[in-house]
């Protein structure tokens, strides 16, 4: 018993003061991806990480798509890619993770009435469909004493039945459609979902591979994109904040 | 075994093709099973197309008491005498050849698919297909009072998708038969066809939990294949690099061993310890999971004076923190009641059937990678085998803690002493028509990339082949006898990749 509670005295109290607090993140850590059009020379390739016109033909980044590789921070020929160390990338929509210079629509809570609903209490159902694991080790991760998403009223369920919505990770496996679309189904509404890592938004590493993005889920609107390879904690932690109205005022002004 | 070992071929290097035995089927079934009566392994075997119909088979052998390997081959076309009967090791191979080159291995004693895909190695113009990927045939037990339960794909926690069908008696099970496949994404057809840029972005997503892993093993063949060697300093950072993965693994198993047992303590001590490890990974590399480190040539990051002293003291710090825990766990008389004697598999099945990773070693099987075919900064700083006796889950869950422990100490060393070098050399073109095997102690076991060149120097055939490909199989053997409300715990004693399996 007492050595029990040694080691508790020893381990102490180790859960972030996050949202409250600053956020320090290594000076190494990949975050939002943002493009400097001053020309720097000779464009290199990109793996994957292009920078593409926007309708109105300037030229944008797909945060969504990229795999925050350190090659995609690159000269290309619409400009200079760096990484800031801004954890802050998830998105209510698929567009707002094109980024004109490095801004980014930053997710926005759900409506009034789901804001009553799961504001405070939001039960979610992980489904993986066609993963490398990296994305649902880090939602686990969500759930540790660090990040405690527990305290935020936000927990994992095990069955549809008990669940406001679904988190997808992994690419949409050929193999995983009828199991996906299944769940989703037997998700009561109202329920939202949430598209976790590039492989559940662009297809990771795997786009272009006749095995993945096999949409399961065709006309089911999307109420949260998370990009990351995989993404950070903070970055889901900070996406499931906006969406739910939970991030303090001072934090969730555009830019801030 | 001369014609074996007369190529010469080693972990990572690679050798002509045309140096390999390349025999008739049933030489090439003699050479292979005589190898391994006389104590050899099979370590991969595959298919891949050769010419318009015909498959070229190679089976890839190891001799992990000399450090050697050895390779055979063969031309197929539509079946072959399967070499399972004769040497269970093959089986899961075996049923891969038959899904991915439509190949049938006449005789095979439990064909079924094993990824559930349509072939995507078979030769140009054939258009036969063995497997049917819709049709998977469970294995079922018969009897008024047996039960089947069905888990799976979608499981209640946070983990990747699988299938797990029990033959059950009241509470014990009879049989357990896992069915993956939901995880393929079709990487082996990537590594072969994507710029090298690209594949090694595809190499590191195989398993995401082993990023260094995986990455250092293609890596590794493309090396050996341009004849492009890393300086000290890339081999230390990658050792590094692989041993912190190591760590966070087998912190975070203990962790999740002990929250299945509702030792709520050690599993919110140990999986915090665990955040501290990928952490450090993240300090190195700029990712939790150390992507973006291991690049052919070297690594693309440096490990400066200043970050090495750093790291050390958040080492130390963690020794410090985890052995009060350990101990805790491990002293503990309710955990060590439901850790014994639960999920155990032999010796002799480990052998049989080519198990790998702690898995074996917690059978006592001194089979280790870094041992026994020792590749990059393993060749100069030798870190001991972990052993274990029991074959259970408390024998599981104690290999881990040693190599915890080992990790620690070797991390910590290697950042007192870093060598000097280059941190990334040019890798060229590949030397074409050549076998490369790469192997690689992954934490969950022994990681094989076989690279084949084609007369140009392109990647004619990537075969991959995750730890989990064998253990697998321990899981199915662990469970008959076994209380099926323990399947979590035997399940999270093993931890298999789910996504390492399916590729």
């Amino acid at each position: 018993m007492f050595d029990f509670l040694r080691v508790l005295l020893r381990q102490g109290r180790r859960t972030l003061a996050f949202p409250g607090g600053a956020v320090e993140l290594p000076e190494r850590f990949r975050g939002l991806p943002v493009l400097d059009v001053n020309d720097c020379g000779a464009p290199q390739p990109l793996p994957s990480l292009l920078p593409s016109a926007t309708s109105d033909g300037r030229p944008a980044i797909d945060v969504g798509a990229c795999l925050f590789t350190p090659e995609e921070a690159a000269c290309t020929a619409a400009g200079r890619v760096a990484y800031s160390r801004d954890y802050r990338l998830a998105s209510s929509t698929r567009d707002g993770l094109i980024a004109t210079s490095g801004e980014i629509e930053r997710a926005q809570s759900l409506d009034a009435a789901a804001r009553r609903l799961f504001g405070r209490s939001l039960r979610l159902r992980s489904v993986v469909a066609g993963s490398c694991g990296g994305c649902e080790a880090e939602l686990v991760a969500l759930g540790n004493v660090v990040f405690d998403l527990g305290r935020f009223g936000v927990q994992f369920v095990a069955s549809p039945r008990h669940a406001d919505g679904i988190v997808i990770t992994g690419a949409f496996s050929r193999n995983m459609q009828g199991a996906l679309a299944a769940t989703y189904e037997a998700t009561p509404p109202p329920r939202i979902v949430i598209a976790v890592g590039a492989c559940a938004i662009a297809g990771g590493p795997f786009h272009g591979s006749s095995e993945v993005g096999h949409e399961a889920l065709t006309g089911v609107p999307i109420d949260l994109y998370v990009p990351g390879c995989p993404p950070h904690p903070l970055t889901m932690l900070d996406g499931l904040l906006r969406l739910l109205g939970r991030l303090p005022a001072e934090r969730t002004a555009q830019h801030v | 075994m001369n014609r074996l070992r007369d190529p010469g071929l080693r972990n990572r290097h690679a050798v002509a093709l045309h140096a390999l035995p390349d025999l008739p089927v049933d030489g090439f079934r003699n050479i292979v099973l005589d190898a391994v009566n006389a104590g050899w392994r099979l370590i991969s075997f595959f298919g891949m197309p050769e010419a318009a119909v015909d498959t070229r088979l190679i089976a890839v052998l190891a001799d992990d008491a000399n450090g050697q390997l050895g390779a055979a081959m063969t031309v197929v076309e539509e079946a072959y005498p399967a070499l399972t009967p004769d040497c269970p090791q093959a089986h899961a191979f075996e049923r891969e050849i038959a899904e991915q080159c439509a190949v049938r291995p006449s005789g095979h004693p439990w064909l079924k698919p094993l990824r559930r895909h349509a072939p995507d190695h078979r030769p140009r113009h054939s258009s036969a297909q063995v497997l049917d990927p819709e049709t998977y045939p469970f294995f079922r037990v018969e009897g008024e009072e047996v039960h089947e339960v069905a888990v799976g794909p979608v499981h209640a926690g946070i983990i990747e998708p699988g299938h797990f069908r029990f033959q059950a008696h009241g509470e014990e099970v009879l049989f357990l038969e896992i069915m993956l496949g939901y995880q393929h994404r079709g990487v082996e057809t990537l590594l072969e066809t994507v710029d090298p840029a690209r594949a090694v972005l595809v190499a590191e997503s195989i398993a995401g939990d082993t990023v260094i892993g995986h990455a250092g093993a293609h890596c590794g063949a493309i090396e050996a294949l341009a004849r492009s060697r890393k300086s000290p300093r890339a081999q230390s950072i990658r050792g590094i690099a692989l041993e912190l993965e190591r760590l966070a693994n087998h912190i975070g198993d203990l962790g999740a061993i002990a929250g299945d047992i509702a030792f709520q303590p050690a599993a919110a001590f140990f999986g915090r310890m665990r955040g501290e490890c990928l952490n450090l990974l993240l300090t190195l590399s700029g990712n939790r999971y150390g992507r973006g480190l291991v690049r052919p040539g070297g690594v693309n990051f440096d490990l400066p004076p200043g970050m090495a002293d750093e790291m050390a003291g958040r080492l130390h710090r963690l020794l410090d923190e985890i052995q009060p825990v350990a101990r805790m766990m491990f002293s503990n008389g309710a955990v060590q009641a439901r850790l014994e004697g639960v999920g155990a598999i032999t010796r002799e099945q480990c052998l049989e059937s080519g198990f790998v990773g702690p898995v074996a070693r917690s059978c006592e099987i001194t089979r280790d990678v870094r041992h026994d075919h020792p590749y990059g900064i393993f060749r100069f700083v030798h870190i001991p085998v972990a052993l274990a006796w029991g074959g259970d889950v408390h024998a599981r869950a104690q290999v881990r803690w040693l190599e915890v422990q080992r990790s620690l100490e070797f991390v910590t060393e290697q950042l007192t002493a870093l060598p000097r070098g280059e941190l990334r050399v040019s890798c060229g073109a590949l030397r074409p028509a050549e076998l490369v095997v790469a192997l690689q102690e992954g934490w969950r076991g022994e990681i094989v990339h076989a690279v084949v060149t084609d007369d140009s120097g392109a990647i004619r055939r990537h075969k991959v082949t995750d730890p989990s490909f064998h253990n697998w199989t321990a899981l199915a053997l662990a469970l008959p006898g076994n209380q099926i409300s323990d399947f979590p715990l035997c399940n999270k004693s093993f931890n298999l990749s789910y996504a390492g399996h399916d590729l």
